[in-house]
């Protein structure tokens, strides 16, 4: 009786007893949420666009933010060194498409997963090799990033807001926005779209696919880039990131893997559960449940609806 | 011309289902058994210690992922945390009763890790592809937690890891730290050997042949009337069950003592890569693809101090980590079949030799 008062009625007592709290809780949730959805975005786009899952997403992340900072170090102006690191992400997305892409079309999906495991392992090396493998701080005063937090006396109590946390939500919804004109309106994302329906009939109506696969990873780089900022902004930028960046994964299940929209509100959820679970059902265990719970709510969730919130339906022929 | 099965008639049934049907396959596979056994011999701990017995186990992994993923289809990255219940399961039955023999637990060990993988495997009914990838991750997360935040499993103690302790066999001391690297070598040798010929059988037999109908279509398989849950719950149990085999004689053959995090992601990614590289379906890519992954740093971590540059330990690691990657990319695309496939041709080319075709 009392382990199921525990889990059932304890945590919800706690939570109308200490409404800001709750309401800290739900803002944690909701900013790191945020940042595993721009991780999972990334991978949608590119498995949108070329079918390939992108293994690689998290590892770009790191790269991106990686660059940014290693050429702000070495004396740089910190927007002519990401104005620089833009067009390393731009290179990256051409050298893969060319040594890797290119070479491995029409294989069977695995290989083309596992040749992202190549790519993560290659850019883990070159990065480290060619900025050293310390952690280093993300340049956040000379990008007019935000510091310090906002706090409000609300219900009860005080609930604090970091300014940078802020900034990101504001600089992702921007990015989101952008990233649905640019595939709607323009001649580009139309084609992109195509290609994402079918690849041959793209081809057939003279869509370059080597053209439109460059530009998504080039995208996808971009997305990378900013999540890298903020990410590294809040902790330090080293490629331990590469186990957070495996989180995505969960948010990929939620949202379905084609969905943009998907991508943001699975990464809202996970965050959200993930810390609800670990703070308020946390301790019962011994605490540390937000390594697995996001992933035991994607399983969950698989269970009865495998393609995801808003992904397309899954049809199989024999 | 060197490799030519003329003359090699087949008079009965079990010649000719046989697995080796070629005399020179045997005559090879008897060289290999005499090179494993002769390898302590070389009085090289480093060879025996550092290179071979992890590369046996490794590959003993592999096979176990390699029936899952490449004979079935279903896609894993559990294979570190059901490696880990091997180890664990094999900490627990030697602690609880010390006198048993202690291969037969790291046997038996196997069979707790086969149950949790079966528990685990119940997803695969109704995804597959990378959604199945990633309902495994949930294995692989959760039970890593539980490596670290269960102390029954690791005896209460304070370094919160497996402590081998030392056991005998046959008044031989087999497990702990004054155990000889020799004794340890043979154990896993002979182990590895048992279970690859039993996975053998278990391929080219009627099971094998159900798990291939099912990767390759498990609609089509189903209609047939293949019963799609016991055939894919079975593939996870039998998976598991080399896995925790294979993370048992890890922890007990090789380190001596392990922690949570040697089963952690990583393991799984590296047994992953083992048989992406040496060949999904094959056996023979088990062990290929676990020397090449395994024993390439090695090699790479040598080759700059024997042409005398010296760099630093850490640059030789991320050079080392560049290299695998190019070279994961490289065989996937020079061979997207494997090195087992490489091997194939290469003995086709053998065997019409001198001429092309």
């Amino acid at each position: 009786m009392h382990l199921l008062y525990m889990i059932f009625i304890d945590p919800f007592v706690q939570m109308g007893s200490a409404p800001d709290l709750l309401a800290q809780t739900l803002w944690e949730g909701l900013v790191g949420g945020m940042l595993y959805a721009l991780i999972a975005l990334g991978f949608v786009l590119i498995f949108k666009a070329s079918g390939v899952f992108n293994f690689a997403q998290g590892i770009m992340v790191v790269f991106a933010a990686l660059t940014l900072v290693g050429l702000h170090d070495i004396g740089l102006n910190a927007f002519l060194a990401l104005g620089l690191t833009i067009v390393v992400m731009f290179g990256l997305a051409f050298a893969i498409e060319r040594t890797v892409l290119r070479p491995l079309i029409n294989q069977p999906d695995i290989i083309l997963f596992m040749a992202t495991f190549g790519i993560t392992y290659f850019l883990i090396g070159f990065g480290e090799f060619v900025f050293g493998g310390d952690p280093k701080v993300m340049v956040t005063d000379d990008l007019f990033l935000p510091k310090g937090s906002i706090t409000y006396h609300t219900l009860g109590g005080i609930v604090q807001l970091q300014k940078l946390d802020i900034a990101a939500a504001i600089v992702a919804s921007i990015m989101v926005a952008g990233l649905a004109v640019f595939f709607s309106k323009t001649r580009i994302g139309r084609a992109l779209r195509a290609v994402a329906d079918s690849h041959s009939a793209a081809l057939s109506v003279g869509i370059s696919l080597e053209q439109i696969w460059v530009i998504v990873w080039f995208a996808a780089g971009l997305v990378a880039l900013v999540t890298g900022i903020f990410w590294g902004a809040r902790s330090d930028v080293s490629f331990a990131l590469e186990v957070i960046a495996l989180k995505a994964l969960p948010v990929l299940i939620l949202g379905g893997f084609t969905s943009i929209p998907g991508a943001i509100v699975g990464g809202l959820i996970i965050g959200v559960g993930e810390k609800l679970g670990e703070f308020y059902w946390g301790p019962l265990v011994g605490g540390g449940t937000d390594a697995w719970f996001a992933y035991v709510i994607a399983l969950v969730f698989l269970l009865f609806r495998p393609q995801g919130l808003f992904g397309e339906r899954i049809i199989e022929r024999v | 011309m060197f490799y030519r099965e003329a003359g090699q008639f087949k008079t009965d049934y079990a010649s000719d289902q046989a697995v080796f049907p070629i005399l020179q396959d045997r005559i090879g596979l008897a060289i290999i058994f005499v090179i494993a056994l002769a390898i302590p011999l070389a009085q090289n701990d480093f060879l025996t210690n550092a290179v071979m017995i992890p590369f046996l186990i490794f590959s003993l992994a592999a096979i176990g992922l390699n029936m899952l993923t490449g004979y079935t289809g279903l896609l894993s990255l559990g294979t570190g945390a059901f490696m880990g219940v091997g180890a664990y399961a094999c900490y627990k039955l030697t602690s609880i009763f010390p006198n048993v023999n202690i291969v037969i637990w790291i046997v038996a060990s196997g069979f707790f890790a086969a149950a949790v993988g079966a528990i685990f495997g119940l997803p695969s009914l109704r995804i597959k592809g990378f959604y199945l990838a990633i309902a495994t991750l949930a294995a692989q997360f959760f039970l890593e937690w539980c490596f670290t935040h269960i102390p029954w499993l690791y005896n209460y103690n304070i370094s919160a890891a497996i402590e081998v302790p030392q056991r005998e066999l046959f008044g031989i001391i087999v497990t702990g730290p004054r155990a000889t690297a020799e004794t340890r070598y043979y154990i896993v040798l002979a182990v590895v050997i048992v279970m690859t010929w039993l996975a053998s059988n278990l391929v080219h037999g009627r099971i094998g042949r159900t798990w291939m109908a099912v990767r390759d279509m498990d609609i089509a398989a189903e209609l047939m009337g293949i019963r799609l849950l016991p055939t894919k719950l079975l593939a996870f149990a039998v998976s598991s069950f080399y896995c925790g085999v294979a993370g048992a004689m890890l922890t007990f053959l090789w380190y001596g003592a392990a922690e949570s995090t040697v089963f952690n992601i990583n393991q799984s990614f590296t047994i992953l890569f083992m048989i992406i590289i040496g060949g999904l379906g094959s056996l023979l890519g088990s062990f290929l693809g676990a020397a090449l992954i395994y024993i390439l740093p090695i090699v790479l971590r040598f080759v700059p101090a024997k042409l005398g540059l010296g760099l630093h330990a850490a640059t030789v690691e991320h050079i080392t980590f560049m290299i695998t990657g190019a070279l994961i990319i490289f065989f996937l695309i020079a061979e997207p079949a494997g090195l087992a496939r490489l091997w194939q041709v290469g003995k086709q080319k053998l065997r019409v030799w001198p001429f092309p075709y």
